[in-house]
């Protein structure tokens, strides 16, 4: 059997692989909370009860209405994005002229009400979802075995990162995030309806986090507290790669995610701590971020 | 001082016309400060309007509260017959009033031609973009650089250029000299020429009031958050040493 350092090849690469999934959910999710961040300046704590909310819509969508996995896909994640939109109209919309703290605040109230109202219904033991038919089983790659499903998290995650970049940065309705993102009063006062823009975006932000939900339910179970398992790493991944940073969040998401993978390879007993450890360094020595402008 | 009260002033401006601005007894805070104590201004179509004041009499305050970018505001700004007051920051530049700040206000994170693009076109009659290339051609040679990666004075010449894409009527202009190099401020004062005979009304702030006294019809002077004078370019000359002493030049 092959060996690299030490470490069958099949056993290294099935790490890999947990390690690249893990950081197709860290880019996910961390590319909405630095869109968010960058426009509305607002912290979003309640994104890990987001992406619970989007793999919860795909498992009722399917349990009370019958629609599958690939209709769940579109569904699901429109479904927390108007919720999203809805919040930031109503409610968020008041704490713009505030300190920031307020908006964190209330953002981590309202991902402990989601959070709450779901286990008051459906408990903390996670509801199985299945894969849909067509990415059932697995290919064999000659090095490794791979689960086709987990391939494909992995595909659709890497598209929707580089599409949502692609708009942002190549097109006009990016334009106007961009130039908001640097002086909204500005771009307001040249007629752009700026409010709209911080509702469409917070709900876009929303349900990129919807969509990695609604992927991560045929992976992990569909719990209540799956969000906020997750949403702390994420939050290292966005401080690491530097709060606004659009490219920064979705690169240095599936680093992480394979740095933790090779780590359970190579010293497991660090693999839980490793990003927090990256985090600390990263703080220590530049402070904005990897991919962060100091201001 | 003669002259001081504008609106008399004013008066055989605009051939018994309404005027197009209208800015009357216009008082605005920051927070607790008070910074206008009551302005009254008016800008007739097609006319350039200079507003003269030492530093920090509260000349951008006043194009900030025309355009409502400082909401702490009270008093009466109409605009082509119409209170603006009550609008929303992003409806203002709709009626077709446009705003270029005492920063310049070129984005970073945005190309020169997306700089160019940005402000949505509120009405017909703006130049097209081959226009706004002919007139500024360094603007096409650095199309796909960063907006700040210009010279400070393209960038004042994108600042305007990006206005004069969106058909308003009337443009809102900040110091557009500032801190630029003699060469510049000529071509600026071609450019704002260039405006002039489009029909575009400015309102212009400038502390050069030689370089001014080149394109402007008519002046007002501010001191501590009010008018304290208002003349039209044929009395210029004869208020030049009132207005060394005003202005501390
Ligand atoms: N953002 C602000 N917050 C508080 N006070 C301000 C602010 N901006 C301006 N001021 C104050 O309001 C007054 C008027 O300032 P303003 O910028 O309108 O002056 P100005 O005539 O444009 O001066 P300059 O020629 O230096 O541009 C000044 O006393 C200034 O200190
Ligand atoms: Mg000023």
């Amino acid at each position: 059997m092959t060996m690299i350092f030490g470490v069958p090849l099949p056993a290294l690469m099935g790490q890999l692989l947990v390690g690249l999934i893990n950081g197709s959910f860290y880019a996910l999710l961390s590319l909405g909370l630095a869109v968010i961040f960058g426009l509305l300046r607002v912290i979003n704590f309640a994104h890990g009860a987001f992406y619970m909310l989007g793999a919860f819509a795909a498992w009722m969508l399917l349990a009370y209405a019958g629609i599958g996995y690939w209709g769940a896909l579109v569904l699901a994640p429109l479904i927390v994005g108007v919720a999203g939109m809805a919040i930031e109209r109503l409610m968020l919309r008041r704490l713009y002229g505030l300190d920031h703290l307020y908006g964190l605040l209330f953002t981590f109230g309202l991902a402990l009400l989601l959070e709450g109202t779901f286990r008051h219904f459906f408990g903390t033991s996670g509801q199985p979802y299945a894969a849909p038919e067509a990415l059932r089983g697995a290919t064999n790659l000659g090095f490794m075995v791979l689960p086709n499903y987990r391939g494909w998290v992995v595909a659709a995650s890497l598209v929707i990162c580089l599409g949502t970049w692609a708009v942002i940065e190549k097109t006009s309705i990016g334009a106007y995030l961009r130039a908001a993102t640097e002086n909204a009063t500005l771009v307001q006062a040249f007629g752009v309806n700026v409010p709209v823009l911080l509702t469409v975006t917070y709900g876009f932000g929303c349900a990129l986090a919807g969509i990695a939900g609604v992927l991560a339910a045929p992976v992990f179970q569909v719990s209540p507290l799956m969000g906020s398992n997750l949403i702390i790493v994420v939050f290292a991944v966005v401080v690491i790669g530097g709060m606004g940073s659009i490219l920064g969040a979705i690169v240095t998401g599936y680093m992480l995610g394979i740095v933790e993978g090779l780590c359970k390879v190579f010293y497991p007993e660090a693999a839980n701590i490793v990003v927090f450890v990256i985090m600390a360094i990263v703080l220590l020595l530049r402070p904005a971020g990897l991919f962060g402008k100091d201001s | 001082m003669a002259g001081t009260d504008p609106v008399s002033a004013a008066a055989p401006r605009g051939a018994g016309k309404a005027a197009q601005l209208q800015v009357r007894n216009l008082e605005a805070w920051y927070g607790e400060s008070h910074a206008l104590h009551g302005v009254d201004l008016d800008v007739f179509a097609g006319e350039t309007v200079t507003l003269l004041g030492r530093n920090g009499v509260g000349k951008t305050t006043t194009l900030r509260a025309i355009m409502g970018l400082i909401r702490k505001r009270r008093g009466e700004v109409e605009f082509e017959q119409r209170s603006i007051m009550r609008l929303p920051l992003h409806r203002v530049a709709r009626t077709g009033l446009g705003f270029v700040p005492e920063e310049r206000g070129i984005f970073a994170s945005l190309s020169v031609e997306e700089n160019l693009m940005l402000p949505p076109v509120v009405a017909k009659g703006g130049m097209s973009v081959e226009e706004i290339y002919g007139i500024f051609p360094n603007l096409l040679e650095r199309r796909t650089s960063p907006g700040t990666r210009l010279s400070g004075g393209e960038q004042q010449m994108l600042a305007i250029a990006r206005i004069l894409r969106t058909g308003v009527r009337m443009i809102l202009l900040d110091e557009p000299t500032e801190g630029l190099a003699p060469v510049i401020v000529e071509r600026i004062g071609e450019m704002l020429k260039v405006l002039k005979s489009h029909g575009l009304s400015v309102l212009l702030v400038e502390q050069n009031f030689r370089f001014a006294a080149r394109i402007a019809d008519h002046f007002y002077v501010m001191d501590h958050g009010r008018m304290i004078d208002s003349f039209s370019v044929a009395d210029l000359p004869a208020r030049t040493e009132a207005l060394n002493t005003a202005l501390g030049v």
